[in-house]
């Protein structure tokens, strides 16, 4: 064999390999990957993306002592044991018989290990810890635990998720699932994957939750939001969080 | 076809088209008949204005459809693309199948997401400010309908 047939021959693998590679086609897309590059970059670059300031923000809250119990989420953490957590919520805490999301887990210290007050939700207090503490899951795998018991909140998730509901009489698959990639009026439409969250929204001009997202999309829909504290959130998380199984933490994000 | 058979269907139809039993409304829904993959009659008894339903089409407010839709309304940037344009569908359409198009296009095509702009039932968890109204008054679907029968091609 001549050189060029071995280079053409060495290429065909390459490519078989890329193709098999790509054999399971992973069609999921991160929001981030809709983005037009400017705000891409805003994201990337630490010192441009405004969520790093209630990242900050969130640092100083995790070494704060409160509560009657006068300790700080640093008194009980090490940073490091941080990494991953939030690639993992909702979970089901140990001890605890229902899930609960980032937040939910961040009040439930508050409440049984601070002895303080739980933070309200959307709270600038709430949405700098969180940050802070996804931020140390940035570059992670998203990955759901394996609790038989997540499996029931994950389905009733996905009900919620193709029920349709509002005065528009959609689905939030009608959208993510059925027509991501294509323009809603002027927006397009993202597949809808949780990897960025809490998150900097140009349009909120702050950085907001999860939830909050899912409530612009409901009110979108005119259908009634659900109580910032309903477990109907914690079930759509979790299915989105499986749903989006694999694909990596970039919290906290910019969204237009 | 028999003028007589074809009462005789069209009054059938109307046994189960008959929208009148519907929830009782802020402004109760007309009740209207469909006669094949159309309601030939306007729900207010006189024709709408082709202007005002151009206006209700462009708002992101009332119609919405362009967010889904795309348009011959030049000054509105952005327009979706979701579903066909509405350019020409004057001349796809006569305004009896636009009419139920608008009015409930799941009687044509059950998983359609085009939203029922003068139906009140199967819906779930309207929101508080928008239940137990149509998302257009019969009057703006009339409107509507006369702007789309003149986007002819
Ligand atoms: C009519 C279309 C539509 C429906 C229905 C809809 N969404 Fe959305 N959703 C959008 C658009 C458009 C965006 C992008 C944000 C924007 O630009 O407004 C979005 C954003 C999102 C995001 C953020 C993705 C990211 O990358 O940050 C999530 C998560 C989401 N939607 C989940 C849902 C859920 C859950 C439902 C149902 C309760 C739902 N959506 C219903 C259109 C829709
Ligand atoms: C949430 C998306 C959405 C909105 C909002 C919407 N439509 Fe539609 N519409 C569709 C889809 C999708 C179809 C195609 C039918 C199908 O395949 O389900 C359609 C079909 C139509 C048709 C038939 C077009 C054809 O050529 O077949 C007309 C006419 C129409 N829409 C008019 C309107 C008008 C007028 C409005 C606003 C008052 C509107 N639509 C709002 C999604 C939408």
């Amino acid at each position: 064999m001549n050189k060029r047939s071995l280079a053409l021959a060495l290429g065909a693998v390459f490519f078989a390999s890329l193709a098999a590679a790509q054999g399971g086609a992973d069609r999921r897309r991160s929001g981030y990957q809709d983005m037009g590059p400017a705000l891409q970059k805003m994201q990337d670059d630490d010192t441009a993306n405004p969520a790093m300031l209630f990242v900050q923000a969130g640092e100083a809250l995790w070494k704060q002592k409160v509560g009657a119990a006068d300790k700080a989420c640093a008194d009980c953490h090490t940073t490091a044991s941080m990494k991953g957590v939030a690639a993992r919520y909702p979970a089901i805490p140990a001890g605890a018989d229902k899930p609960v999301d980032l937040e939910g887990r961040i009040n439930l210290c508050r409440t049984t290990q601070q002895k303080a007050e739980p933070l309200r939700p959307e709270s600038d207090d709430l949405l700098q810890l969180t940050a802070w503490v996804a931020l140390q899951s940035r570059g992670d795998p998203i990955a759901p635990p394996d609790d038989p018991r997540m499996a029931a909140v994950r389905a009733e998730g996905e009900r919620l998720f193709t029920e349709r509901q509002g005065q528009l009489n959609l689905s939030c698959a009608a959208c993510h699932d059925a027509n991501a990639g294509k323009k809603l009026g002027g927006a397009t439409i993202p597949q809808g994957h949780p990897t960025g969250y809490p998150l900097y929204r140009l349009e909120w001009q702050t950085l907001g939750s999860l939830k909050r997202r899912l409530r612009n999309c409901l009110i979108g829909m005119r259908a009634e939001p659900y109580d910032y504290n309903a477990p109907e959130y914690v079930a759509l998380e979790a299915y989105l969080m499986e749903r989006a199984r694999g694909m990596t933490m970039d919290a906290p994000a910019v969204r237009p | 076809m028999s003028r007589i058979l074809l009462s005789v269907v069209i009054a059938a139809l109307c046994s189960v088209a008959l929208w009148s039993t519907a929830v009782p409304a802020q402004e109760e829904l007309r009740s209207y008949v469909v006669v094949g993959d159309s309601i030939p009659d306007s729900l207010t008894g006189y024709p709408g204005d082709a202007e005002r339903g151009r206006a209700i089409v462009a708002s992101r407010t009332t119609g919405l459809c362009l967010l889904c839709h795309s348009a011959p309304i030049p000054e509105e940037r952005f327009q979706g693309n979701l579903a066909p344009d509405l350019a020409g569908a004057g001349s796809r359409w006569s305004e009896g199948q636009l009419r139920l198009r608008l009015i409930d296009a799941s009687r044509l095509k059950p998983d359609t997401i085009m939203p029922p702009y003068y139906r009140l039932d199967r819906l779930h968890r309207v929101a508080k400010g928008f239940a137990d109204r149509s998302i257009l008054t019969a009057e703006q679907i009339e409107d509507v309908v006369a702007y789309l029968a003149s986007l002819k091609e």
